[in-house]
């Protein structure tokens, strides 16, 4: 436990590092001396402006979506016992997209407070169809959960694509959102949905023990007096509101889900109460990172780290399904 | 069963196969008659057929053979290439869930072709004839790239069925992802261009498209048809095929280039029309009875897809044209829904 504790806090110096860093590098590189006079005494230099304006909130909103994605993804992990679980994969996030598409188009909803619960909705219903598409006879399967949830994608990108090409105006607007991204969103969006992220944060830490007792098989966790439904119904309510919650802040963004629960698992051991906390803190660095590589490589422009992420996590996922013996959970 | 036929040449007398291509070849032609009359200036069958023959107004036939024709013939033989390249994969991988969408080839192909269209618009490097040539050899190009990469990673002492598939699905996030990228790079008239072509779209096809799809389906599905007594012996376990006297890595690497570049000319013509290889073989199995996706069955089916689902996005959405992609994605979709639950309660039984 000593060893897990100072893992965790070497970590947390890693991450307080990438943030360093983030908001620090960009198309225009800012000294150490000048973020810390941004900080703590702006005068309203270029600089200054750059840091407070741009560079903060954007370092906030992959903070938190990072955080959220990765519990998220060991949440889904650790409930279907799946290694290739992560939401972009089995469906979720496209579900979460479409809902919000669709209430933008087709209902005019503007707010991020109200196309918040759109995203919520879509993301637990393609979760459950997923799941119960992909469960077989002895439960899902890895395979058929992930090719669950390849058609669910699908027919959400097919419908996202009506939708868009119906009405040409909400084009420029979505293919920027769709690629998932923390830049340039408005600070207030996050601050709208803190609450339920951090909800679904809590409500993970809460389900940390009963997975460890599903973890050794739901007859098992029965056996030993645990409520199992609960602890499954606990879980989705978690990961809707994770996930729901990044994809309306900021675009599906697929693969954090997938690799940080296996980094983080690597560092903690299988003991979810610790696996968690580890995937929060990997979760955000990993997001952070991605983005600041995506800032450094395609100067002056950059690239959004939805699209890094994408690029590091497929060849992990495609490592993880080579390994002859999956990935025991 | 029919397993045991797959070696004998009588064996492909049975009159289910035969009733389904013949059957299905006349259904082809009538909707595709039916579409060719359809438009601002609408004809009759007759008309249309008067108009084949050779008769008709000039008006006539300048509506019928210059405009119309090329566009429905664009998608039958589309909807052939892409039924006979899921037909061969679906075969190699023992999988009715392989097709030349999840295991990547779509895809790359699209990312290939946007590559041009953002390029040659954005900079001006490539236009006019030259990009008509550039878009499907890009597209041709990443197709066979994104094939030859799932292959090579799925490969570990042989190819199995789940895990390409699983690769696919990996590569396919890549060239997703590049994609998209791409497509933030152009300016929005670019990008509007691109959403459309990769959303698989028929409109404005000319017979400059339609030509290399006939051209690529005339030479290579008699060589798959020449490879069915392979993709008969490879239903079986590796052992038992290798018993068949197949020369197992050699055959499926043959043919799964073979069905690469059938998808990847397809979606060089049309761009990547969702769900038609996936859905195509499996239809045909059903009606025609056999162990396997029979070749020219998925090749009829495919082209009846496309042609009825081009002739609903043009018909249902008042003056708006859908893609026919979008259609054949939000029918094809819940279709490979059906088919995992399927899968499901036959491994239950």
């Amino acid at each position: 436990m000593g060893l897990r504790a100072a893992r965790l806090s070497l970590l947390l110096g890693l991450l307080l590092a990438v943030v360093l860093a983030s908001i620090a590098l960009g198309a225009r590189d800012i000294p150490p001396d000048g973020v810390w006079k941004a900080l703590t005494a702006p005068t309203g230099t270029e600089d200054d402006l750059v840091v407070r304006g741009l560079r903060v909130p954007r370092t906030l909103f992959g903070l938190v979506v990072g955080a959220a994605l990765g519990v998220g993804g060991a949440l889904m992990q650790g409930h279907t016992r799946n290694p290739l679980a992560d939401p972009g994969i089995l469906g979720v996030t496209q579900g979460a997209s479409f809902a919000v598409v669709l209430s933008i188009s087709a209902l005019g909803v503007a707010d991020v407070r109200g196309y918040v619960w759109f995203a919520f909705a879509g993301a637990l219903a393609a979760g459950v169809v997923v799941f119960l598409l992909g469960s077989g006879p002895s439960g899902p399967t890895p395979v058929t959960l992930a090719l669950a949830g390849a058609a669910v994608s699908a027919l959400m990108n097919g419908l996202v694509s009506a939708l868009v090409l119906l009405d040409r105006q909400g084009l420029d607007a979505f293919r920027f959102w769709q690629l998932g991204g923390i830049a340039g969103r408005e600070p207030v969006v996050l601050w709208q949905l803190l609450p339920f992220l951090l909800l679904g944060l809590a409500l993970a830490a809460f389900n940390a023990t009963g997975l460890n007792a599903l973890a050794l098989g739901d007859d098992v966790a029965r056996s030993l007096g645990h409520r199992v439904a609960a602890t499954r119904v606990v879980g989705l309510v978690a990961i809707t509101l994770l996930v729901g919650g990044s994809v309306a802040a900021c675009g599906p963004i697929a693969f954090v889900g997938l690799v940080v629960p296996h980094l983080a698992r690597a560092l903690s051991g299988p003991d979810h109460r610790w696996l968690l906390p580890f995937a929060a803190v990997l979760g955000a660095a990993v997001l952070l990172a991605a983005d600041v590589v995506g800032r450094v490589v395609a100067r002056p422009g950059e690239l959004p780290v939805g699209i890094v992420m994408a690029l590091v996590g497929a060849p992990v996922f495609i490592a993880l399904v080579r390994r002859r013996k999956p990935v025991r959970l | 069963m029919t397993a045991v036929r797959v070696g004998a040449v009588s064996g492909r007398l049975r009159w289910r196969p035969l009733v389904l291509v013949v059957a299905g070849a006349a259904l082809l032609a009538l909707v595709a008659g039916v579409a060719v009359g359809l438009g601002d200036v609408p004809l009759g069958l007759g008309q249309v057929l008067d108009v084949l023959l050779g008769g008709g107004t000039r008006g006539q036939r300048f509506v019928v053979l210059d405009l119309r024709l090329p566009r429905v013939l664009t998608g039958v033989l589309v909807g052939a290439a892409l039924g006979v390249a899921g037909a061969v994969c679906q075969a190699i991988a023992r999988n009715p869930l392989a097709s030349p969408d999840v295991l990547g080839v779509t895809w790359g192909a699209g990312a290939g072709a946007v590559t041009v269209i953002t390029f040659a618009g954005s900079f001006g490097a490539v236009g006019g004839a030259v990009a008509g040539v550039a878009v499907p050899a890009a597209a041709l190009a990443g197709g066979l790239l994104a094939g030859l990469l799932v292959h090579g990673l799925a490969w570990r002492r042989g190819v199995e069925g789940f895990r390409l598939v699983l690769v696919g699905i990996g590569v396919s996030a890549v060239a997703v992802n590049l994609t998209q990228y791409l497509l933030t790079v152009g300016d929005v008239t670019d990008a509007a261009r691109a959403v459309v072509w990769l959303t698989g779209s028929l409109n404005g096809r000319g017979w400059e498209h339609a030509v290399p799809v006939g051209l690529a389906l005339a030479v290579l599905l008699p060589a798959a048809l020449s490879g069915t007594r392979l993709l008969g012996a490879l239903q079986f376990d590796d052992d038992t095929a290798r018993g068949l006297g197949v020369r197992l890595n050699g055959a499926r690497g043959a043919l799964l280039l073979l069905a690469v570049v059938l998808a990847a000319v397809a979606t060089a013509a049309a761009g990547p029309v969702a769900f038609v290889a996936l859905a195509a073989p499996q239809v045909a199995l059903r009606l025609a009875g056999t162990a396997t996706p029979p070749l020219l069955g998925s090749a009829v089916v495919g082209g009846l897809l496309v042609a009825v689902s081009d002739l609903v996005s043009r018909t249902a959405f008042g003056g708006v044209e859908l893609p026919v992609g979008v259609v054949t994605a939000v029918l094809g979709a819940p279709y490979l829904m059906y088919l995992l639950v399927r899968t499901r309660r036959e491994a239950r039984a």
